[in-house]
């Protein structure tokens, strides 16, 4: 059992993204924290990867300035050791499938246990893929999240039924990055989640606003945060740490 | 599962967005490719409008200049459009209709996919939006223009190396944002099951007709078959009905740009590995950590930094094989041809030529090559010129 169901101990789980790397390892720690000390109930922490097909402008230069940086799979793995010596608030990786099957699967895994992962999320490994890499994570005690689109239909409940962690809901077409509103109706997607499994569920995908936040809490049982928080780190580089926190307390009293 | 798959090569490694999508593509086409009507109109696209079949041509002065094997030309140049990319867009673009598709979606790199496409939704009633690198928007025009005059709209994409692998990218996305009416035009036996083999088929009638047409004049199959591989479109097609003919050598040749020992070049197979990209487990052009590389060629078609999953099983079966051609050597190549047969051939057609100069002086007389003419050279014009230090205005 990994630690990611601790994250929905505390009333609605309010995770956060960011991308490792950017501007800097160090200053990623540090915003980390800050995030934590603001109520962050579980990060999510992006390995920067060359050519992100699921994400938006955003997160896309992101990664850029991550890569310029010099971020490497190592690096993100020091740094993870590193904020694990000061908090153990759970950690998931988001990045893509290349990387993780480049570095190796067993030791990808290895690596994430050793250090504190506690799951990833890998968006261009579908479901119907998983056997590339399920039995060794599992292995490992490393979760892999599954995703649920809003054209997922029939495919939910067998998602569902066998999803780890928690639950990624996506909240709307397209790639990651914030919208003014979300249309997909998104209660009829919970409910059929919810009749396959126990597993906390979570919405991710446009979310930045406190209100929208809020609306999202009341039928899943957090919500992620990704674009908003990388662009305040866009806006703020290595100075963004109070406004992150300043960010994060606001989004974590809006669903509490 | 493994029908996704060519050995471990394929897969459909794409966000869970698009997972219905595919497969849904997947049913249609399964049951529009036995369809009779589907079939009967798309082989009069292929005939009436694109001009098929295409000619298979003796070039018999490069033949008596090389001194060696017979060397034939497979011409798609010749088809409408210019290349060999119309075979697969009036297949793609006539499924997604019967679909229930309003819109298409395509990458292009050099722009004749792009084209293609343009040509095949203008001719079919589609709205239609083509995503190119902003690299290959200034390398290539001309193909921006036309795709402009079919009525398509050209974004411009500025992600990461602005080329092939970034339009792929963008488009992808795109996808993912509207699934519901679009249909996105792969141009290549590439990204996730079943675009490798929908492509594949389509483009496989270029070996169906140049089998058929060597036997009706040589009497007896080819001994060498080559073509040039970007992502592999045109040398799958016309690999394909040869596949089995365990006589035919089959040799594609990928960009080595400004060589495979330096760090410009497109050569997924002679210096990728393995990776899982763009949908697809294949070769790819990549680091230690297995961040995509940034390829390079002269040519726009070839500057892609990985290899369709059916190449790579070809590849490792030992049953085709791969072969860098430099720039350079696709340049001399493209004049050579011209010059000596008075045909101007796409760049990346060009380095297919390129090793049957090699190649074909090696041979026996009574020996037969085919090589895969996939596009005119038209839009290359002006890029040669300039590669050659002289400056025209397209």
């Amino acid at each position: 059992m990994s630690k990611i169901k601790n994250a929905f101990k505390n009333g609605k789980a309010f995770i956060a993204f960011l991308t490792a790397g950017d501007p800097s390892i160090e200053k990623t720690e540090e915003f980390i924290l800050e995030m934590v000390k603001a109520g962050a109930d579980l990060i999510e922490i992006g390995i920067p990867f060359s050519d992100p097909i699921a994400e938006g402008a955003v997160i896309q230069s992101a990664n850029v300035r991550a890569l310029n940086a010099g971020t490497t799979t190592d690096k993100v793995f020091e740094l993870v050791k590193s904020v694990r010596t000061k908090t153990d608030v759970p950690i998931v990786f988001l990045t893509y499938l290349n990387p993780v099957f480049k570095y190796g699967f067993d030791r990808f895994f290895k690596t994430c246990s050793e250090t504190g992962v506690d799951g990833i999320i890998i968006p261009d490994m579908p479901y119907n893929e998983k056997s590339e890499c399920f039995a060794v994570a599992e292995k490992y005690g490393v979760d892999i999240i599954s995703m649920i689109a809003p054209t997922s239909d029939q495919r939910i409940k067998e998602i569902a039924s066998q999803a780890k962690g928690f639950v990624y809901v996506v909240s709307s077409m397209g790639v990651t990055g914030v919208r003014s509103e979300i249309t997909t109706d998104l209660n009829t997607i919970l409910k059929s989640i919810k009749s396959a499994t126990s597993t906390p569920t979570a919405i991710g995908f446009g979310i930045s606003t406190p209100e929208q936040a809020k609306e999202m809490a009341k039928i899943a049982d957090g919500v992620i945060v990704g674009s908003a928080i990388v662009k305040i780190i866009e806006k703020y580089g290595d100075e963004a740490g109070t406004y992150l926190y300043e960010y994060v307390k606001s989004m974590k009293s809006s669903i509490s | 599962m493994s029908k996704t798959r060519y050995g471990i090569y394929g897969g459909q490694y794409i966000p869970e967005t698009l997972m219905n999508e595919i497969i849904n593509l997947e049913k249609n086409y399964e049951f529009y490719k036995k369809d009779p009507a589907f079939i009967k109109e798309l082989n009069d696209l292929l005939k009436n409008y694109a001009g098929r079949p295409s000619l298979l041509y003796y070039a018999e002065k490069m033949t008596k200049d090389l001194g060696g094997a017979k060397i034939y030309l497979k011409r798609e140049d010749l088809n409408h459009t210019g290349s060999h990319k119309i075979n697969n867009v009036l297949g793609q673009v006539l499924l997604a209709k019967k679909m229930g598709k309003t819109r298409v979606i395509a990458e292009t790199g050099a722009g004749q996919h792009g084209v293609a496409t343009a040509t095949a939704a203008a001719l079919l009633g589609l709205e239609c939006e083509i995503f190119m690198g902003k690299e290959d928007v200034k390398r290539q025009a001309l193909n921006v223009y036309r795709m402009e005059l079919l009525g398509a709209k050209v974004h411009s994409v500025t992600s990461g190396t602005m080329t092939l692998k970034d339009a792929v990218n963008e488009t992808f996305r795109e996808w993912t944002t509207r699934v519901f009416d679009t249909h996105y035009v792969l141009g290549s036996v590439m990204g996730p099951h079943p675009f490798p083999m929908i492509v594949r088929d389509f483009q496989s009638v270029i070996s169906k007709e140049a089998r058929e047409q060597i036997l009706e004049i040589e009497g007896k199959l080819p001994d060498l078959v080559t073509a040039c591989v970007g992502g592999g479109s045109n040398a799958m097609g016309m690999f394909y009905n040869f596949i089995n003919d365990k006589s035919v050598k089959l040799v594609g040749c990928e960009a080595a740009g400004h060589g495979i020992e330096t760090d410009k070049h497109a050569a997924s197979i002679a210096k990728g590995s393995l990776g899982i990209f763009h949908g697809m487990k294949s070769l790819f052009c990549q680091d230690e950590y297995g961040q995509i590389a940034p390829v390079y060629s002269i040519s726009a078609g070839l500057d892609y930094p990985g290899i369709g999953p059916e190449h790579a099983h070809l590849y490792e079966t030992k049953r085709a094989q791969y072969v860098p051609i430099t720039d350079e050597e696709a340049v001399q190549a493209f004049e050579y041809l011209a010059r000596t047969e008075g045909i101007i051939c796409a760049i990346e057609s060009a380095h297919a030529v390129s090793y049957v100069q090699k190649q074909a002086p090696k041979m026996k007389k009574d020996e037969i090559i085919i090589i895969c003419l996939s596009g005119r050279g038209d839009k290359d014009v002006a890029s040669i010129a300039n590669y050659r230090g002289r400056n025209i205005n397209e």
